[in-house]
């Protein structure tokens, strides 16, 4: 495809043994907005979904300042209606869809299977412009009257609000296209551009999961991308396929959408497991145990994830007998992720574990994802269901998987890779204390919500009963404590920008490929020659401690 | 790991030597190259039959729900300009595949007359479609809020089709729609690939974009062989 390319060196050729954040390797503006590098492009995808996180963060304080008292406490109902939407539209579709297989898989996978770049660069590319472009439609909506739709844009109320629905619509449909195009780059680049040696079974965990997610990217936004080209139609010429009145059903758009979103919702949290297998096989210094059912375990969720999206609609009128097969079918899923969660437990057992920053964010993971998880075993049972359904305990179970799973993992994994992606240190004891309050405040802000749900508060209501203000405060109040953490994790950051050490090669003593056989920055073309891969990506008995941070001696020696 | 691969150490400094000017640095050899541009587009189809997949649902569940106004609905649709449409869309697949055979044996010119009555198919595709279309305006067929079938003055026969009729429509203009769309993206493709044959860059050792190009003009036909017969023969 990309025939120009291969052309000899022009002057405006980059050159591809130049550290690839040095000019040499793109010079200047256009070397960003032009490159063809995963690791620029994995970088900008970095910086623009942080720039969603904090937007979408502003929302949530917002909405969670507005609930610290009952009644009117900083806007009316109709922007607190916006606010929440906002907040649930930019998280999923502008942060933690692209975040992860964006930022940390763009930059860490195609070194991970000692290639170069991903099989088509220009895509590559093109899908973090089709991700702006995305981007400005939804920019736009909120700017010219914002949506008030909850982020699932159920009908009826998506196709009669007043509120400008269309182009947050066409902006996720948009952001679905980017999201296929990086799915469909990373299954080829698995494919076919594996490194000399680097067989199925060698792939790191990262690869696995990262590979998983691009399948359900696939095969699930299609039709996401139908369903919201549907409703745009229905709003623009009234078409009537969600509409009773004209013959329609507004169920069906609930069917077509979680037939995307719970397959939607492995988009989110594979990567965070992906990137945790990682961080645990790193920090507990032992090959990661269980590692072929942590492996096909990711593939499992990508299958069974298919089959229990009716779990979302107990209670909008599905038949007795379909309610009762997708409950027992959303059982099912709980498997995998079990499967996971004793396999990373089994790894920390006499492993020989260093606390690091990321490896705190990786243990809160674990511990995070596990009551996520398990609450998501209470809300599947149908009767349980019944009384918790659009209740805070939801609320409280998808951030638990969410932010506690996902997020902390995209933590942990910015923080393990950034003295690749930026060549320089942080400093660990700050970024300790951001993490500590990240833990505290999230556990502050949404374990009360548990209770708060299953006491009987709503989701998405803008004024409550007296007896759940406490409930509100301490949730609030958490937040807080959030925002201080990211601050600190992100100042953390900066400041490594600003002055930080330059770091080693291999700073953590890792025995992953990325870290064993590149630079720090890498260079351009990730390897200087084209590694051939002899042994397993978790192969700690290999070696002991000290020979870990300047490679294998059998390496060494070649 | 990172050991020097013997034999691969030319493979460092691409863009000199043997790598050839079509393949790209990050690529090994040509196969490597065409192999993941086929993947990559068959992996792109599955995306796309996804996508039609979801309306053909709609389709089915709605139809299950009033066949009766779906058959009488679908008496509206000129099944012979269909049915010609299908001909060309066929035989244009057919033009794709010999565009990619003798691109394959190196023939330029053979290509370049394939590929031109495959674009001239499409071109005739949409013009039918265009005719077709029209008709359905002036019967007061679009769907939705523009639906007006059911009012008097749109008698067809006498008849006037009920307003829940509507629905047909909606999903007969979203389906043919799209699919419309698509004839026109894979028509700019292969008018694409037509520009790069004729600059003679493709050779029996490259001709990936034809092959490429003419699998997505592969499914465009796909499609259209599952739409045709549901939605025009069956109703
Ligand atoms: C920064 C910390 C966060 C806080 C304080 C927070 C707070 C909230 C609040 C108060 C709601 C509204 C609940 C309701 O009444 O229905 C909400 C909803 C939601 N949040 Fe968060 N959230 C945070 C982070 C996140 C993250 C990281 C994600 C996703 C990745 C996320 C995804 C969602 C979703 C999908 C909804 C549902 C929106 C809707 O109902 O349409 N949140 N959040
Ligand atoms: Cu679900």
């Amino acid at each position: 495809m990309a025939t120009e390319v291969a052309g000899a060196h022009g002057h405006d050729e980059p050159d591809h043994l130049a550290p690839y954040l040095s000019p040499e390797a793109g010079r200047g503006i256009k070397g960003w907005l032009l490159t063809l590098d995963h690791k620029r492009i994995g970088l900008m995808y970095l910086v623009s979904t942080l720039l969603a996180f904090f937007m979408g963060g502003v929302f949530a304080l917002l909405v969670r300042l507005e609930l610290f008292a009952p009644g009117r406490t900083i806007m009316s109902a109709e922007y607190y209606n916006r606010a929440f939407t906002l907040h649930g539209a930019i998280m999923v579709f502008l942060f933690i869809i692209p975040a992860v297989p964006g930022a940390l898989g763009n930059f860490v996978l195609p070194i991970m299977l000692g290639t170069k770049d991903v099989a088509f660069p220009r895509l590559n590319l093109l899908s973090f412009y089709v991700y702006l472009f995305g981007a400005t439609f939804a920019l736009y909506s909120i700017i010219s009257g914002s949506v008030d739709t909850g982020w699932t844009f159920y009908t009826p109320y998506s196709t009669t609000s007043n509120t400008s629905v269309v182009s947050m619509v066409l902006g996720a449909f948009i952001l679905g296209f980017s999201s296929i195009l990086t799915g469909l780059n990373f299954i080829v680049t698995i494919h076919k551009l594996r490194a000399p040696g680097l067989h199925w079974k060698r792939l790191p965990l990262f690869v696995w999961g990262t590979y998983a997610t691009s399948i359900i990217q696939v095969l699930a936004t299609p039709v996401l991308a139908i369903t919201l080209l549907l409703l745009a139609a229905e709003r623009t010429f009234g078409l009537g396929i969600f509409d009773p009145a004209l013959g329609g059903d507004p169920i069906l758009f609930q069917h077509f959408f979680w037939f995307y979103s719970h397959p939607a919702v492995y988009i989110m949290i594979v990567p965070g497991m992906a990137v945790a297998s990682e961080l645990f096989a790193t920090f507990s210094r032992r090959a990661i145990f269980g590692y072929f059912a942590i492996a096909m375990s990711s593939l499992g969720l990508a299958l069974v994830g298919f089959l229990v999206w009716g779990h979302h609609m107990y209670t909008s009128g599905q038949s007795e007998f379909a309610t009762t097969l997708f409950a027992a079918l959303t059982m099912l899923v709980a498997i995998p992720s079990g499967v996971k969660v004793f396999n990373w437990t089994a790894t920390l057992y006499k492993g020989s574990i260093v606390l690091t920053t990321p490896m705190l964010y990786a243990l809160s993971f674990l511990i995070l994802f596990t009551i996520g998880g398990l609450t998501g075993l209470f809300v599947g049972a149908l009767s349980v269901d019944i009384h918790l359904h659009d209740t805070y305990f939801v609320v409280a179970h998808f951030h638990y998987v969410m932010m506690g799973g996902t997020v902390m993992a995209f933590v942990g994994g910015i923080l393990y890779w950034w003295p690749k992606m930026t060549g320089k240190l942080y400093d660990e004891s700050l970024a300790k204390k951001g993490w500590f309050f990240v833990f505290v405040g999230f556990n502050t802000t949404f374990l009360i919500q548990f209770i708060m749900g299953s006491k009987g508060m709503p989701r998405r209501y803008y004024d409550y009963l007296p007896q759940f203000e406490t409930y509100h405060k301490i949730s609030t109040v958490g937040s807080w404590l959030l925002l201080v953490g990211f601050l600190l994790t992100a100042w953390a950051l900066i400041k490594s920008i600003r002055s930080g050490e330059k770091s080693p090669p291999n700073p953590w003593g890792s025995a992953g490929f990325e870290w064993q056989g590149t630079e720090s920055p890498p260079v351009m073309q990730n390897f200087r020659v084209t590694p051939t891969i002899t042994r397993g990506p978790y192969d700690y008995h290999l070696c002991s401690d000290e020979e870990l941070f300047d490679g294998f001696p059998e390496d060494a020696e070649k | 790991m990172a050991s020097a691969h013997a034999d691969s150490e030319h493979a460092e400094h691409a863009g000199h030597g043997d790598h050839p000017p079509y393949l790209a640095h990050h690529f090994d050899t040509p196969e490597q190259q065409f192999d993941s541009a086929k993947l990559g587009m068959w992996v792109f189809i599955v995306t796309e039959i996804l996508m039609f997949g979801g309306l053909f649902v709609a389709y089915l569940i709605y139809k299950g729900q009033e066949p009766a106004i779906f058959i009488e609905a679908h008496n509206r649709l000129d099944w012979k300009m269909g049915s010609v449409n299908t001909i060309v869309l066929l035989f244009s697949s057919l033009t794709a595949a010999l565009a990619v055979r003798s691109s394959q044996l190196g023939k330029k010119n053979e290509t370049t007359m394939w590929l031109t009555i495959t674009i001239l198919c499409a071109l005739a595709f949409l013009g039918i479609k265009y005719v077709e279309y029209s008709h359905k305006f002036h019967d007061g067929l679009l769907p939705g809020r523009f639906f007006t079938a059911h009012l008097p003055e749109h008698a067809h026969n006498g008849h006037v089709l009920p307003q829940r009729a509507s629905m047909f429509f909606a999903l007969y203009f979203m389906m043919t729609g799209l699919h419309g769309l698509h004839v026109v993206i894979g028509m700019s493709i292969l008018g694409w690939v037509l520009v790069r044959n004729h600059r003679g860059q493709f050779s029996p050792e490259y001709f990936t974009p034809v092959e490429i190009g003419a699998l997505y003009w592969h499914l465009v036909d796909l499609v259209w062989i599952y739409l045709f017969p549901l939605v025009y023969l069956v109703g």
